[in-house]
């Protein structure tokens, strides 16, 4: 079938927009998984404040985040420094700068439905495998992980969602650049400014697709009263 | 060595456990008391689950030893500890079927260590029909069964029971108890048995601790615990000595069951099936029994046994508690004052005990 209506710069944003969402959500399910964890275990005082501040995209205008994020990259942020050190390539208006910038953006997205789902799964499963000769490591992957796999479909569907509909952290560190950080919504931006309003319809009315099913996909993962 | 040792000191803001336990390394020991005296923590910290102080030592193995000389201390994690744990929620893995629920432990034990098979466990619990089952498709009873054979199927030093039949309703209390005998009579492991039900430990245990604020208070032969007149088991209303006995006959037509024991014989209803020397427990509440100068003529008590008076306790307004020996058998009865006075009982004397309730425990 042919799409006249979508040129070929539409289809790399939305090429772009997938890789992004993807790559982003492989990192975020690897960098959560033990944070949840500890935030579900943890008798420490810092589970507050760090609890709060993984919350705090949450609350935060993406512009706020973006802002900071821009300066923390920029050859005077800690970031920065750190780039220069490794010898890497600053990371503001670049494709990896943009991934960053989503991992902190969708955090909470990822963090909260893993930490609901070991919260839910309590330590009795992991004292009985203690108990059966389970180690600590054996214990996590055997029992932990598979029990809290409906948290672990949430958290990789929401952050995968929710860094497609991100818009203002990349405008502030990613720009608008073809092919590297002009992502679907700031195609959509770029339409509308343009009058291109027929095009804007078609990738809109794809988001809202997108999101439609989305949603619906984690209707159906719910699980359904398993006890 | 043999025997269970375990020396458990642990403080909470509102609770401390100091017990200094020495268990027989066989057969089903209790741990028995009020709720909120220790029985769970002290299960606990004996499989590692929780941190105390002291020293536990299984059947030769050391778990624990936190005062040993010289930099050689030890503390086992509870997955280095060889023990079966049967929690009062049954706990199955809710992502597992049941037979994956059973090889956990066994798959996680080596081959030359393994002492139970898959086969004997799902036998001795009677889950040949649930292997493909998952757990929230089983009954609460159900459960329970595949919760003690998972644990049985790793081949545990030990086996610890943590109320394991405290959760269900009586039907499926009484659906679990065979199995439960059964296991104890069929495996040579020895198990600790956490209990608040005097019926069960009467039922399963030879050997009984009576712990109360986190404190041993006593340990013993279940028998002799139950009725020592000291103790607050012989204290409340269902207070009832225990006696180990044979079959000696079961007269079918009358459904009569007489069973021997050192003090003598006692007849007893029961519509089950028995064969001559089979061992059993009966239950004599000490309510049920009154006592006499003189052998009666004419009674329907079909129980009438000679004993020795070895301790008359007060209890309670206008009652007396007697401690009787039948032959090496401890009974109890409880009477009036009046009574007791009216007959000028004193210990040391001969009397007959007329035991009017008696029952089989089971």
């Amino acid at each position: 079938m042919q799409l006249p209506s979508l040129a070929p710069d539409d289809w790399a944003a939305i090429a772009l927009t997938l890789e992004l969402a993807g790559i982003t959500t492989a990192l975020l399910l690897a960098l959560c998984t033990p944070l949840a964890w500890w935030l579900a275990h943890t008798h420490s005082r810092w589970r507050g404040p760090v609890g709060a501040v993984v919350s705090l995209p949450l609350v935060l205008p993406p512009t706020v985040i973006g802002f900071y994020l821009l300066v923390a990259m920029g050859p005077n942020g800690f970031i920065g420094h750190a780039t220069d050190a490794l010898g890497l390539a600053r990371l503001p208006f670049t494709f990896p700068g943009l991934v960053v910038g989503s991992v902190v953006y969708s955090l909470p997205f990822a963090v909260q439905p893993l930490q609901r789902a070991f919260e839910a799964a309590g330590r009795r499963p992991l004292e009985v495998a203690a108990t059966l000769g389970a180690g600590p490591l054996d214990r996590f992957f055997t029992v932990a992980l598979p029990l809290a796999r409906p948290g672990l479909i949430t958290a990789a569907i929401l952050s995968f969602a929710h860094t497609v509909g991100e818009f203002g952290v990349v405008l502030m560190i990613g720009g608008n650049i073809p092919g590297a950080t002009r992502v679907v919504s700031v195609q959509i931006y770029d339409h509308v400014e343009a009058m291109e309003y027929a095009q804007a319809h078609w990738l809109a009315g794809g988001m809202v697709a997108f999101s439609f099913v989305v949603l619906m996909l984690l209707h159906w993962l719910q699980p359904k009263g398993v006890r | 060595m043999s025997g269970i040792h375990a020396r458990l000191q642990l403080a909470r803001t509102d609770f401390a456990l100091d017990v200094d336990l020495q268990l027989p390394g066989h057969g089903v020991t209790a741990l028995f008391g009020p709720s909120g005296c220790g029985k769970t923590t002290c299960l606990r910290a004996l499989a590692g689950l929780e941190r105390a102080r002291g020293r536990v030592q299984v059947n030769g193995a050391v778990w624990q030893d936190d005062d040993a000389p010289g930099g050689s201390a030890r503390w086992l994690p509870t997955h280095q500890r060889q023990l079966g744990y049967v929690f009062q929620e049954a706990s199955l893995f809710a992502h597992m079927n049941v037979q994956r629920n059973m090889e956990y432990g066994l798959r996680r034990l080596p081959a030359q260590q393994r002492r139970v098979s898959l086969e004997q466990a799902v036998d001795l619990l009677g889950l040949g029909a649930l292997l493909a089952r998952m757990p929230h498709t089983l009954s609460g009873g159900e459960r329970q069964r595949v919760a003690m054979a998972r644990a049985l199927a790793a081949s545990p030093r030990v086996l610890l029971m943590d109320e394991p039949l405290a959760a269900l309703d009586a039907a499926r209390k009484a659906e679990v108890m065979p199995y439960l005998e059964r296991l104890h009579r069929t495996l040579d492991i020895p198990v600790l048995y956490v209990s608040h039900s005097l019926d069960e430990v009467a039922r399963l245990a030879a050997h009984l601790v009576l712990l109360d604020k986190g404190r041993a208070v006593a340990q013993g032969a279940t028998a002799a615990l139950m009725a020592r007149p000291d103790l607050p088991l012989a204290r409340g209303d269902d207070a009832a000595a225990l006696v180990l006995g044979q079959v000696a006959a079961h007269d079918a037509h009358d459904h009569l069951l007489t069973v021997a024991f050192g003090g003598g014989t006692l007849q007893v209803v029961s519509t089950r099936a028995h064969v001559p020397g089979e061992p059993v427990r009966l239950r004599v509440p000490a309510r049920d029994v009154s006592l006499a100068r003189t052998l009666a003529q004419g009674s329907t008590i079909l129980n009438l046994l000679p004993a020795r008076i070895t301790h008359l306790t007060p209890d309670g307004p206008g009652q007396t508690l007697v401690a009787l020996d039948a032959g090496g058998t401890t009974l109890l009865a409880r009477i009036t004052q009046r009574s007791c006075q009216q007959l000028a009982l004193g210990v040391g004397e001969q009397v007959f005990a007329q035991v009017k309730g008696v029952a089989v425990v089971d």
